[in-house]
């Protein structure tokens, strides 16, 4: 062969090697790119020395695009300015229509019936809490009822849309979080709420517009132009949760909206659900009993695929909480404390006594009885005591009796009925 | 399709952002170049190795344009065939396990249109790298073979290597719905490819094979007579609009 005719062949070959290998170098070195193994030198070696193909392998295998370097954190938005650009939102019109309706739903997979037969009935505007137990179905009727699972039986409703119709019809109409929401590592922050805007419809200065306004509600706006993989657990949640409220829905569906944040990123995002209030119909699911008392109007709460029982928070805790009394005892005197509530398990106005290594709680049939027997026991124990009170029994008080309940026997459905609701599930 | 354009939009950038693009179009070039050089040069390389060893002869035949145009198709339709398996493989199996799937799907996107702006979309990518893979070999044909062969010719070649590819693509993306696994989809276009090679060997239903495509592409890039052609072009331009609806009909009804 020439001299020649070895140029042509080896000329735009290593031409075409050494743009490779400067174009993965210069990816692989990018602030928020993660590469498998976490080792960029390794990587950078590979490129350079890897036969040839190097580059190749990295573009194929080295980059991760599923994660990537996590810097920097969100931004806060003050409640004014959420409130601010929630109040320009479209109110839900006081019809008093359901926003949700079940009847008979029901999903089985092959012999295991992760629901059974789920009458639920949310009015429109409500927050309503989802909770149950892990394995209760509550992420079964979230799919069931956002279109992504097929019912084996009964019929629902969702804004009025029947699930499992046809006509696309149901998406326009509803927002939905996964309770572990993933993205598109490559994609940036405002990129996927524009992809989800143009989804809805939104083009131009009102999509824009829009995902603006979606960016600051959920404290993302300084994060916007950085790809998702260098995202944390928590900015994916908020983001998450813009991309179910780009397109103001009239039922917002969020599983678990935040079993994965920070104290201080829970306080920002049930901020923004509590805001949401009139704007949307929130159904939640969560395990969070805190969560729910601050913010929900209504529960539901499922176990074994069974709903155990739905109504307003308050009326719950009237009709199912039993009187607890807390005792806060001195430190220092475990013994004591043992010996006092192995006393108060024997007496007959006692359902239970809880004792945890601060406090010691006592669940009473009749408070009447029960009141002015606890202090002479205590007495007697030889317990010091720091604090004694009457406590407000907890929306988990009630969860826990229930679910236990329930988990024991197959007990008839508790149901209150929807306060203001006739019988066609009319207000 | 309802969110078709806004998706198909979405998976180019992927295409481009991931750097498959570009990864695709340097393969394609790679093998463009090697197939006119490695016909070219072939026997004067085993001449040179034989000498050198003291006398062992292997007898390759001289180079030709023909041997050249076999090496060019062969290359680039084998690792075409392979980028299409990993373009495809993973492009709704990763998506349904990870639940970017459920995300976009509870939005007003229907799931003709998800699966079409991904088909669309992996084509698109391996018709940039065949443009650019042809292109090149073109190039080097010309040089190293001055010749004259017919241009229209080639392109034909060229959008018949290509179709092959995107057959490829829309067997694989069926795989990659029906399993959850990008290697389950990845086996199930390799098996494909297997079935099409053993099918292509038989006498009626042989040419009707994506495969056998090369065949024809080779003689229309000649200028020589393909055969009859019709058939087989049909059954192959109707096959990929019947697997994507097999596609979206095993897709339709998945729960995600």
């Amino acid at each position: 062969m020439q001299v020649a005719q070895i140029a042509l062949i080896v000329i735009p070959l290593a031409l075409i090697e050494i743009g490779l290998m400067l174009f993965c170098v210069y990816d692989l070195f990018q602030e928020d790119r993660r590469v498998r193994g976490d080792s960029k030198v390794l990587w950078a070696l590979v490129i350079f020395f890897g036969e040839g193909i190097g580059p190749l392998i990295y573009l194929f295998a080295g980059r991760d695009e599923s994660r990537g370097a996590e810097t920097g954190g969100v931004g806060s938005t003050s409640s004014a300015s959420i409130a601010g650009i929630l109040s320009s939102w479209p109110k839900l019109a006081s019809t008093g229509e359901l926003a949700v309706v079940t009847r008979g739903l029901a999903k089985t997979y092959g012999r295991v019936a992760a629901l059974e037969r789920l009458d639920l009935e949310v009015p429109s505007g409500s927050i309503f809490g989802f909770l149950g137990p892990n394995g209760a179905g509550k992420t079964t009727t979230l799919r069931l009822l956002t279109g992504l699972a097929t019912a084996t039986g009964g019929t629902a409703t969702v804004a009025g849309v029947r699930i499992g119709g046809t006509g696309g019809e149901l998406p326009r109409h509803i927002g939905y979080l996964d309770q572990d929401p993933r993205f598109y590592g490559w994609m940036r922050g405002r990129e996927l709420l524009e992809l989800v805007g143009q989804l809805h419809g939104l083009h131009g200065a009102e999509l824009r517009q829009r995902v603006g306004d979606v960016l600051e509600i959920v404290g993302l706006s300084e994060a916007a132009h950085r790809r998702i993989a260098g995202y944390s657990g928590g900015m994916r949640q908020r983001l998450g949760i813009g991309q179910a409220i780009l397109n103001r829905p009239q039922v917002l569906f969020l599983d678990e909206p935040v079993s994965s944040l920070d104290p201080e990123g829970r306080r920002d995002v049930l901020e923004i659900v509590s805001r949401l209030r009139g704007t949307a119909t929130v159904f939640m699911s969560t395990h969070i009993l805190n969560d729910v008392e601050r913010v929900c109007d209504r529960v539901a709460i499922l176990n074994l695929g069974h709903l155990v029982v739905e109504g307003p928070i308050d009326e719950l805790l009237d009709r199912y909480a039993q009187p607890i009394y807390e005792l806060e005892p001195e430190p220092q005197q475990p013994g004591s404390i043992e010996r006092l509530a192995e006393a108060m398990r024997g007496q007959p106005w006692a359902r239970d006594v809880v004792c945890t290594p601060d406090k010691v709680r006592v669940f009473v049939n009749d408070p009447k009885v029960a009141s002015p027997a606890i202090l002479p026991l205590v007495v007697s124990s030889g317990v010091g005591l720091v604090r004694y009170e009457r406590a407000r029994p907890s929306l988990e008080d009630v969860f826990l009796r229930l679910v236990a309940e329930s988990s024991v026997a197959t007990i008839p459905q508790l149901a209150i009925p929807v306060t203001g609701l006739d019988g066609r599930g009319r207000r | 399709m309802m969110g078709f354009r806004a998706l198909l939009f979405k998976e180019l950038r992927e295409q481009i952002r991931t750097a498959r693009l570009v990864a695709v179009s340097v393969v394609f070039i790679v093998f463009g170049i090697l197939g006119p050089v490695t016909d070219r040069y072939m026997k004067e390389l085993i001449d040179a190795i034989g000498a050198q060893s003291g006398g062992f002869t292997v007898q390759i035949p001289p180079p030709t344009l023909d041997g050249a145009l076999v090496q060019i198709t062969k290359n680039l339709s084998q690792f075409g065939i392979i980028c299409a398996l990993l373009l495809a493989m993973g492009s709704v199996a990763w998506e349904k396990e990870r639940g970017t799937a459920g995300m976009i799907l509870t939005k007003p996107a229907s799931r003709a249109a998800f699966l079409a702006a991904k088909l669309v979309a992996i084509s698109f990518t391996l018709g940039i790298a065949t443009a650019l893979g042809t292109g090149v070999a073109y190039v080097y044909t010309l040089i190293l073979y001055p010749t004259v062969f017919p241009l229209g010719g080639y392109i034909a070649m060229a959008a018949l290597l290509w179709w092959i590819l995107v057959t490829f693509t829309a067997i694989t993306l069926l795989g990659s719905t029906i399993t959850r696994s990008a290697i389950a989809a990845a086996g199930i276009g390799l098996v494909a490819l297997v079935v099409m090679g053993l099918v292509g060997a038989l006498p009626v239903i042989g040419p009707y094979m994506p495969p056998s495509l090369g065949d024809p592409a080779r003689a229309l890039a000649l200028g020589n007579d393909p055969g009859w052609l019709v058939g087989p072009l049909a059954f192959n331009v109707v096959l990929v609009p019947v697997l994507f609806a097999v596609t979206w009909l095993v897709f339709r009804r998945q729960e995600l």
